[in-house]
């Protein structure tokens, strides 16, 4: 509960040199400014996106089958040419399904971490560059928020509006603010008090100005970094919803429900929890280890260059 | 030391009561009324009038929030509008399997963090160190309930080791209680297992480049004599906080980790009072959920301070 001691998020460490991700020596040894190589992580990471980026996008033109349509006589198929990844209990393709709910996972994350950027970012730098009692009152606020983690926020909000796309989408994204919030504070802090902001103030530009053109430009790499970690986050707690039910609603296929309903046939089908399960953590680990790229890559600690 | 933890509490006392407020308020923003839903679209004039008494509902909304904010003090959090039982007896219930879980699986989770992590600093160049990098990486990503529908697949279903779900108390039968714990516990540690090791990993490493580790080598002590000595109690600053904050997460991940093993813990009650659009049973067991991490997030605050001795001072 307390301000300055509360750490960053999961993969959010602070990080020198010495302690970055596994298997990306290429980082430690500071690149050259104006010859950045990308590292290993970062690779892996945008690969995995990728991977779920294209399922999603070739789900808007083509899919094997109707993701919803129902084939009785073919149902819990294993794989096969005709079914990939099989079908489930009432004959739907599970790899269409597949394809389908990659779009809702990664929608669902543009959106609630969109929301928290928005609302976050501003109010960590005015918590930042007015101090004070506004401060106070932003930092107090977002302790409370932590109390409700983006699970239990989107619980309480499916009771009382109902299960759907958008409760669960506004439930993370609320969720998400308050490490928004802190990092654009502690950023700020740091950049208010360099000495180019001394020289801003001292010619007396306004408090809004300093935001917009000095404030923004230099915390955007930790915005962008806190980005990828809260879409991760996102992800994980959009899967959770969906799997308790709470989430998208049927017949819009989710990989969180189709884990669920895998339940039932564990011991017949267990491939059909292995697949949503396989594509929740790709999602997450890309979301993942692209933050901890990021996070390298942007650190002012790491190369000179920037900051 | 003393008014520091004095100033824990009393954010601890205004966090929770702004959260009771907050909740309280977000649940009346349901359509409806309350004594309607119960009775339906037929019920007279008259009975609604008095089922509204009976759910003391008619009353101003700070008189009834009052009532609620003392109930949750005392332990009395009224009768569900429902199911007409009391809410206490059964919270009460199930709190203490709630509880079992979620403090096993931190206890586990810290037992395999701590070693591995700090196996995973001091070894940072080797084979096994970047294996368990990895690893934790993988572990990560993969949400507690997936960890338990893998788990139920190869230990309950594949092997038949253990119970694919189900609970049993303590005291009835111990060693079913066991056998029954085990893999819920094991899908819940092996998440925060792989974040903890994360943060452990990173706080050794980072202990290792420290001027004092040096400076204890130089005093002839081994590498691993000093790590010991001096580094570890200073690595676990990091660690410690970062319990403090996965203590939402893994009391969150317990709720989904009940459905998916059938165990009649306060996540079970809070998603069935949902379904059921139980509005003061859902209310009261998010104030008990909110409660023990506060508690926790609370006691972690106090051993922080109790283990770095910089910040007995500075208070």
């Amino acid at each position: 509960m307390t301000t300055q001691q509360v750490p960053t998020p999961p993969s959010q460490a602070p990080r020198t040199t010495a302690i970055s991700a596994p298997g990306n020596a290429s980082t430690s040894a500071a690149p050259r400014p104006g010859k950045r190589r990308l590292s290993t992580t970062l690779i892996i990471g945008i690969i995995l996106i990728g991977l779920v980026a294209i399922a999603a996008i070739v789900s808007f033109i083509w899919t094997p089958y109707d993701p919803t349509q129902a084939m009785p006589a073919d149902r819990l198929e294993g794989s096969s040419l005709a079914h990939l990844m099989g079908t489930d209990r009432y004959g739907r393709d599970v790899f269409s399904a597949m394809l389908y709910g990659a779009r809702i996972t990664l929608f669902v994350g543009v959106i609630s971490v969109g929301i928290a950027i928005i609302v976050g970012t501003p109010l960590g730098i005015l918590a930042g560059i007015r101090g004070g009692w506004i401060e106070e009152v932003i930092m107090r606020t977002s302790d409370i928020a932590l109390a409700f983690p983006a699970l239990l926020l989107a619980i309480m909000f499916s009771a009382v509006f109902g299960a759907s796309t958008l409760t669960a989408m506004v439930a993370i994204g609320i969720a998400t603010i308050p490490g928004f919030a802190r990092v654009a504070r502690s950023g700020t802090l740091q950049v208010m008090t360099t000495e180019y902001v001394l020289a801003a103030r001292a010619a007396s530009q306004s408090r809004f100005r300093i935001a917009v053109r000095h404030v923004l430009p230099n915390i955007i790499g930790m915005v962008v970094v806190q980005s990828s970690v809260s879409f991760a986050l996102a992800v994980l707690a959009e899967a959770g919803l969906s799997f308790l039910g709470l989430g998208t609603p049927p017949p819009t296929p989710s990989w969180g429900r189709m884990l669920q309903e895998s339940q039932q046939f564990l011991g017949t089908e267990p491939m059909l929890a292995v697949w949503p399960g396989l594509a929740i953590a790709i999602a997450v680990m890309g979301f993942n280890l692209l933050g901890d790229g990021l996070r390298d890559r942007f650190d002012p600690k790491l190369n000179g260059s920037r900051g | 030391m003393a008014i520091r933890i004095l100033i824990n509490l009393a954010r601890f006392a205004v966090t929770y009561v702004v959260a009771t407020v907050v909740v309280f308020l977000f649940m009346r923003l349901i359509p409806g009324d309350p004594a309607q839903i119960a009775l339906g679209v037929n019920a007279t004039p008259e009975l609604l009038e008095q089922t509204r008494r009976e759910f003391g509902t008619d009353r101003p909304l700070i008189v009834q929030y009052f009532e609620w904010f003392g109930g949750l003090l005392t332990g009395d959090f009224g009768t569900s509008y429902v199911t007409h039982n009391d809410i206490s007896p059964l919270v009460i219930d199930r709190v203490q399997v709630s509880l079992i879980l979620v403090l096993t699986a931190m206890v586990v989770a810290l037992l395999v963090a701590i070693p591995l992590g700090t196996w995973a600093a001091v070894k940072h160049r080797n084979f096994s160190g970047v294996v368990i990098g990895l690893g934790s990486q993988v572990g990560v990503a993969i949400p507690g309930f997936l960890a338990g529908i893998l788990l139920v697949i190869v230990f309950a279903v594949g092997l038949g080791w253990l119970p694919a779900n189900g609970w049993t108390a303590p005291a009835e039968d111990f060693g079913d209680f066991i056998r029954r714990l085990i893999l819920p516990v094991v899908a819940l540690a092996s998440v925060q297992g792989a974040i903890l090791t994360r943060y452990v990993r990173s706080a050794v490493l980072e202990v290792m480049s420290e001027d004092y580790l040096r400076t204890a080598r130089a005093k002839g002590l081994s590498k691993n004599g000093a790590l010991l000595k001096h580094g570890l109690r200073n690595a676990a600053i990091p660690v410690i906080t970062v319990t403090g904050v996965q203590i939402a997460a893994l009391i969150i991940g317990a709720v989904v980790i009940e459905r998916v093993f059938v165990i009649p813990g306060l996540g079970s009650m809070l998603l069935d009072a949902v379904g059921n659009r139980d509005m003061l049973t859902v209310q009261s067991v998010v104030m008990v959920l909110v409660a023990i991490t506060l508690i926790l997030n609370l006691v972690v605050d106090i051993l922080y301070t109790i283990i770095d001795p910089r910040l007995r001072r500075s208070a």
